[in-house]
């Protein structure tokens, strides 16, 4: 059972996170995009996406810092255990919260304005679910185990870390993972579903983050006839077979 | 110099009547569907009055275009580019539905399907956006023709210092429309702030476009157009914007809303500019010499050199000829009628109008002088200053003395015209009075007045060695057409199909110009009717299938 929830599911996840990604740049770039609802209402929008997005990138940062960074080079940097804690504490208690409160005032608002709540989708809805409960758990997780020790002390960087990082080096052990607390367990299964989820829903414009504006020149100029083949058009002529985008719901 | 081309507009506000039919044939054409109810790429404000978006040209709240820092470097009047992505998750600038209108529609069904009933059914509005219903309390024109201008019109922003002197009261007041597309900047701030590079600007002709498939829906044009001109498609998330019609430009048929207009006030044509000195001329420090700056970009097609240089950089030569003969190019740089609206903006708009002298004749007629004589009208500009200042805040941040000139020039055009019409001969002082010859007052007299289609638009097509990728070949709409040789039937082969706007142009100008039924079964389609261009007069040969018993009828 450990060896199929933490090794195989993390893989398949995977894959349909890759494939997916490329299946949808691939057919459907017209789809790809935040899809805004700024337009329809900015008061609430305006305090819970800034506090949402801030918050998940800082979040992003602890999973780094905390998955990525073997304990070894934090003790080499002489960084204590009880330290380290703290420094982790301090910075994911707050980015949790925020991004959780954000949440919040975002869903919140989706349900009851209107206009944004009829241009909900039903991927939109299910996404919803798994990204609150992947936050919920996260945030559950560090206040229990990290804080409050609830059902015993839990060092997650000599547990589900190394899984994490086994995972990348294809040589999981699954053990390490089946002997975590239930809310790690759980917060790690809502994440893979959530990354399977990702290439279907309006998540894909994470990975649009426009980095290289800060350094292309102002103006762009393209020439019409840039691709060649292509007609003046930014979109091929779509062949008979091909199913007209527009109207794909 | 790095020379390039302009597709470019000058409408003549004079003319305009307000009938909004360059709206609504822009909308049949381009907005009429689902996420873009309330998006007009062309509207029609009055002026005074809020525009659209409501009291889109207050820069000081909408922050959109261009400023200058004191380090005399042009940013983004939104702030620079780490303030735009730190921004990214929530616009700060960005009008919302309210500030355009919010989409409606009516209840039909309830008529259609109404039982009989002593008292008529009605159709109730429901919201487009949230399918409830609503009341309608404002929308697109809601003000139009001053109405309500006791409280919409005083809050227009470009009565500021000047509110003071303008009379809405019924008898006192001016008016006039103020038609908008986008101006096809050759600085374009909605380019610049799309951090997703999607806006581009095209090298041939200058169209700014939104490529569909790079858009993100950051919604950073929307904010960084001082124009408000960008919209954003609320059900597909991304941004959309005028095109300047360019599948039928390539074709070199003018746009649908100068095609349609009414009052033949558009003019379309190329504008050669030194894209080198682009940036120098947004970047001069004072607000009132933007006007003149831009002129300093145009080049004239005339000069040896430009086309030299014109040519080495590319430039077909027959778009040179075209740039030559360019209506548009006339009225900016050889008459100098033709103001740029707003600027102040420093996008460098290309789109520019004709200011209209009507306000100051219809004052003059007003008192019972003679609104035909150049003493009349010339003093009447001088007195009437509010009006005069209101179009120097439109058309050059605020520049009195350029307006004057123009109102003056169109003046002078109107006496100059009175003795022709009245069989006297020119009065060659009248147009010396304003710096022009009389062949050249003539001359704008035409070009102003009585210019045909093919005067008014001087459009070369589009050079393509790939004459089949022209964007209405690639969409598979080819409007009740087929050719039997095809393989897979229906709008197959494209290769072979005439272009329907094409079609439609040839048809429409034989018909036009020929007083017999015109045929409309021309083009490739052999025996085939085009019930668009039909005009019911007749029974064109191949409307119906032939009878089996009638024969061979020719
Ligand atoms: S007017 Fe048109 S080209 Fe100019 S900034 Fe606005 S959208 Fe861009
Ligand atoms: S169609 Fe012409 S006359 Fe009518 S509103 Fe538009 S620009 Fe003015």
């Amino acid at each position: 059972m450990a060896l199929f929830l933490w090794v195989i599911v993390p893989y398949l996840c995977f894959a349909v996170f890759i494939v997916g990604h490329f299946w949808r740049y691939r057919y459907d770039k017209f789809g790809w995009t935040t899809r805004s609802s700024q337009l329809y209402e900015n008061n609430l929008l305006r305090w819970g996406s800034p506090m949402f997005h801030f918050g998940m990138l800082g979040v992003l940062g602890g999973h780094i810092i905390g998955l990525v960074i073997p304990k070894v080079w934090t003790d080499a940097l002489g960084i204590s255990e009880h330290g380290y804690h703290i420094i982790a504490l301090a910075g994911g208690i707050p980015a949790g919260l925020i991004a959780l409160a954000g949440l919040v005032i975002l869903v919140y608002r989706r349900r009851v304005t209107g206009p944004v709540f009829s241009a909900t989708t039903k991927m939109d809805k299910v996404m919803y679910v798994f990204l609150a409960a992947a936050i919920v758990l996260g945030v559950w997780n560090t206040l229990a185990s990290g804080l409050f020790h609830v059902g015993g002390e839990y060092n997650y960087r000599e547990g589900v870390s190394l899984w994490f990082r086994g995972v990348w080096t294809f040589n999981p052990d699954a053990d390490l993972m089946g002997e975590a607390p239930w809310g790690f367990q759980l917060h790690a299964m809502v994440a893979m579903v959530l990354f399977a989820l990702w290439p279907f829903t309006r998540l894909v414009h994470v990975f649009s983050a426009p980095i290289g504006y800060l350094t292309r020149p102002y103006i762009v100029y393209r020439s019409r006839d840039e691709r060649p083949g292509q007609g003046t058009g930014s979109r091929a002529p779509q062949r008979g077979w091909d199913k007209p985008t527009l109207q794909k719901k | 110099m790095k020379v390039m081309a302009q597709m470019s507009m000058v409408m003549n506000l004079d003319k305009c009547i307000g009938c909004h039919t360059c709206s609504v044939t822009c909308k049949q054409a381009w907005t009429n569907r689902a996420g873009m109810e309330y998006v007009w790429f062309n509207n029609v404000e009055t002026r005074p009055g809020l525009g659209y978006p409501r009291t889109w040209q207050d820069q000081d709240e909408w922050k959109g275009g261009w400023e200058l820092r004191r380090n005399g470097r042009l940013t983004l009047k939104s702030g620079n580019r780490l303030k735009k992505l730190a921004s990214i998750f929530s616009n700060p600038k960005l009008p919302s539905i309210q500030h355009y209108y919010e989409p409606w529609s009516y209840d039909y069904e309830t008529l259609l399907e109404s039982p009989v009933t002593r008292n008529y059914p009605v159709a109730r509005p429901y919201s487009l956006l949230s399918g409830k219903p609503m009341n309608v309390e404002w929308s697109g024109n809601w003000d139009d023709d001053l109405a309500g201008s006791g409280e919409h019109a005083v809050k227009d922003p470009m009565l500021k210092g000047i509110e003071d002197k303008v009379k809405f009261e019924f008898e006192q007041t001016f008016m006039f429309y103020l038609p908008r597309i986008c101006e096809h900047c050759l600085n374009p701030a909605c380019a610049a702030s799309c951090p997703s590079g999607a806006i581009y600007k095209r090298e041939e002709d200058g169209i700014v476009l939104v490529d569909q498939d790079k858009c993100r829906g950051w919604r950073m044009c929307v904010s960084g157009c001082p124009y408000k001109k960008v919209y954003f498609n609320h059900k597909t998330g991304k941004a959309e914007k005028c095109t300047f019609c360019y599948p039928r430009i390539e074709v070199g048929i003018p746009t649908v809303c100068a095609e349609t207009c009414v009052g033949r006030l558009r003019y379309i044509g190329i504008m050669l500019y030194d894209a080198d000195r682009v940036l120098d001329a947004a970047s001069v420090e004072d607000d009132q010499d933007l006007y003149e700056a831009q002129v300093g970009c145009f080049l004239d097609p005339y000069d040896p050199e430009v086309q030299r240089a014109a040519e080495a950089d590319g430039i077909p030569g027959d778009w040179i000829e075209a740039a030559k003969k360019s209506p548009v190019r006339r009225l900016i740089m050889d008459y100098r009628v033709a103001l740029p609206l707003h600027p102040e903006y420093r996008t460098m708009p290309m789109v520019w109008y004709i200011p209209p002298l009507s306000p100051v004749v219809d004052v003059v007629k007003e008192t019972g002088y003679d609104a035909e004589d150049r003493g009349n009208l010339f003093a009447a500009i001088d007195a009437l200053r509010i009006p005069v200042e209101y179009l120097a805040n439109l058309f050059t941040a605020g520049d009195v003395p350029t307006v004057d000139k123009v109102l003056r020039k169109m003046a002078a055009m109107r006496s100059f015209m009175r003795d022709i019409n009245l069989g006297g001969d020119p009065d060659e002082e009248i147009a010396a009075s304003v710096g022009m010859s009389a062949e050249d007052m003539y001359e704008m007299f035409r070009l102003m007045a009585i210019a045909k289609y093919d005067e008014r638009y001087v459009i070369p097509t589009a050079h393509s060695e790939q004459a089949h990728g022209l964007e209405e070949l690639a969409t598979e709409c080819a409007v009740g057409d087929y050719d039997q040789g095809s393989p897979f039937g229906e709008g197959s082969g494209q290769g072979a199909l005439t272009p329907v706007a094409i079609e439609n142009f040839n048809m429409l100008k034989e018909r036009q110009t020929s007083d017999h039924d015109a045929s409309v079964t021309g083009g490739s389609k052999r025996g085939r009717v085009n019930l668009l261009n039909w005009d019911g007069r007749g029974m064109p040969e191949g409307l119906f299938p032939k009878h089996p018993d009638d024969g061979p009828k020719q």
